[in-house]
């Protein structure tokens, strides 16, 4: 049996369903409301796992589903080396989210990762404690600091509310996803002049761990019917 | 791959061999946890060492992290309560975390190490050092790779530009693409960003830039109004000369046998007469290598050699690699890192100069297994 991943709730998995739709695959719910459980019509051999989101990078990279919908970002945050464990088949035009620095808007000194980096020398000095950024994307927002040569600053964990840690005296800065930048403001945030940290969409992930073997005919017909072709090694 | 596979007993027993040579070099053999506070760790290395080390955490004490290596804590017991000079080694396993699944490095490892605090004679000491690792080592037939983070040091200390300029150098000495950088901006040869033109030539006027939204956070608008300061003064500075600037940068890229590069060295400090006293420890060193029977025209030395690794080298840095695997890391490295004793010695600081052994490495290039 093909397992397919997709979020189990909210506009994501609406505009999931419809993107599979637009191809002539139709994934749909199955019992009640509340129950997490779906279907595929019209395909032999493919079922269809409703996951968290936030779930689905770990049972790529673990091979329980063979295919996947979820976002670059949690993909790129959660697996190390995470080409090696999941192939990107397709980016799915929705989900569009930038992975972003801000600081305060009144740091009116500031606004390069240069700054920054001034900023967190000068701030260490001060009051001997590196400058804190509040994030929950540890491995991308670390990765991207080190690439940019910023230093002296410490990640923070914040799994919600990001936007308000700076106010509660808890960090100096954030590293979050914004869409529209409308609770940025209406924090008194602005968002660094600087590359994003990742510039995040949903997208279709193929596990290369997963036993591919036992369901190659389901593949096959599915891959053919959304227009793409198995990536090498699967 | 296979470092994982390769033989544990025959690794202990090589470390152990060398334990005993160490031992016989005069060095006392200490022991140190495997659990190291985090703090002291992460205010050495920075966030950066978190994608390298194991952190964990205990009810009493706090975050720790699983030893990444010896030198913090070696350095620390000698600092509380040795006498000088001292000779330490120990063997153990650090552990480090691998994040790309394709290089297959080993997790965990083991590590014999020799540490020498000895402030009498710098050369000396960095020759005992290299000279006793280099001699367990010979029959690999290793190649070896040395650098002088000294020389860099010095190159920044006497650039002809203000304080605050050399500080910010200073500080990412070990960072080379934002070190590269900030040294174009000095020198006026990086583009200014337009919205940073316009808030220097408003500062340049006398003006202070309104908060556009209320002031919230822990870093205070005294310091915001500071740094507004601190950039105008930056503003006013005269650019850095080429002429330094310049020479700097090439001799960033020296790479050559060592009595090449010393000769080069000495061109660079022509147009950097600062650097001239570091590039004579570096003549004083060499003289001393090969007065202890190490081959100097074979060391390459590279200028840069040792800016890109988390360790807080600051003066002579060597790696000894296996030619025909370049796919292993360094089997020894070390280096010498004063600064490290100070940061950690509260007040205090003893020169230091130390270097590891990988075991494992070791068994693996001397029986030719395929590891």
């Amino acid at each position: 049996m093909l397992k397919i991943g997709v979020p189990s709730k909210g506009r994501l998995m609406d505009q999931c369903f419809d993107w599979f739709a637009a191809r002539g695959v139709t994934l749909r719910r199955t019992g009640s409301e509340r129950e997490y459980a779906g279907a595929v019509d019209g395909l032999d051999g493919v079922a269809l796992v409703m996951l968290s989101a936030g779930e689905i990078p770990r049972e790529l990279a673990a091979g329980r589903i063979h295919l996947g919908v979820t976002g670059t970002d949690l993909v790129r945050e959660k697996l190390a080396g995470w080409s090696a464990q999941v192939a990107e088949l397709a980016p799915m035009g929705f989900g569009h989210a930038d992975l972003i620095i801000a600081v305060p808007a009144a740091w009116v000194d500031v606004d390069t990762l240069d700054d920054l980096d001034a900023v967190a020398a000068a701030f260490r000095a001060e009051h001997g404690l590196r400058l804190r950024i509040a994030t929950k994307y540890h491995r991308l927002v670390r990765d991207y600091l080190r690439r940019h040569g910023v230093a002296d600053y410490q990640l923070v964990d914040s799994q919600g509310a990001t936007e308000g840690t700076i106010r509660n005296l808890t960090a100096e800065a954030i590293a979050d996803i914004t869409s529209t930048g409308e609770t940025l403001r209406a924090n008194h945030l602005k968002i660094l002049s600087a590359p994003p940290v990742l510039q995040s969409q949903a997208t279709l992930f193929a596990a290369r761990h997963a036993d591919w073997s036992a369901c190659r005919s389901a593949a096959d017909a599915l891959f053919a019917r959304l227009g793409l072709s198995l990536p090498a090694g699967l | 791959m296979s470092l994982l596979r390769a033989d544990p007993a025959g690794a202990r027993a090589e470390g152990q061999r060398l334990m005993a040579a160490l031992t016989g070099a005069g060095a006392q053999p200490v022991e140190t946890p495997v659990l190291q506070p985090a703090e002291v760790l992460l205010d050495l290395y920075g966030e950066d060492i978190r994608a390298r080390a194991y952190v964990t955490h205990d009810p009493l004490a706090g975050e720790m992290m699983l030893r990444p290596d010896f030198t913090v804590p070696v350095v620390q017991a000698h600092m509380a309560g040795g006498a000088e000079p001292a000779r330490y080694c120990y063997m153990g396993r650090v552990f480090r975390k691998q994040e790309d699944p394709g290089a297959a490095r080993a997790s965990e490892y083991l590590q014999v190490g020799y540490e020498l605090f000895d402030g009498t004679d710098r050369a000396r000491a960095d020759t005992e050092v290299f000279a006793l690792i280099h001699g367990l080592l010979a029959p690999l037939g290793l190649r070896a790779a040395i650098g002088d983070i000294g020389i860099l040091r010095a190159a920044v200390v006497g650039l002809p530009t203000t304080g605050t300029r050399k500080a910010a150098l200073m500080r990412h000495l070990w960072r080379p693409q934002r070190f590269r950088a900030l040294l174009e901006r000095f020198a006026g040869r990086a583009p200014v960003p337009a919205e940073r033109a316009v808030l220097l030539a408003a500062l340049a006027r006398g003006e202070r830039p309104p908060s556009p939204a209320p002031h919230i956070g822990l870093r205070s608008q005294d310091e915001i109004a500071a740094r507004l300061d601190r950039l105008a003064e930056d503003a006013a500075a005269a650019p850095l000369e080429s002429g330094p600037v310049d020479a700097l940068e090439a001799m960033l890229e020296i790479r050559a046998k060592a009595p090449q590069a010393l000769s080069a060295l000495r061109d660079s400090a022509r147009a950097m007469p600062w650097i001239g006293d570091a590039v004579d420890g570096l003549a004083a060193r060499l003289d001393s290598l090969a007065d202890a029977g190490i081959d100097v025209a074979a060391l390459d030395f590279e200028a840069s050699y040792g800016r890109t690794s988390m360790e807080y080298y600051d003066g002579f840095v060597f790696g000894l690699y296996a030619e025909a695997r370049s796919d292993l890391p360094p089997v020894a490295s070390g280096g010498r890192y004063d600064a490290l004793t100070a940061v950690l010695g509260q007040g205090g600081a003893i020169p230091a100069v130390g270097g590891v052994i990988r075991p494992e490495l070791v068994v693996a290039l001397k029986g030719g297994t395929p590891c």
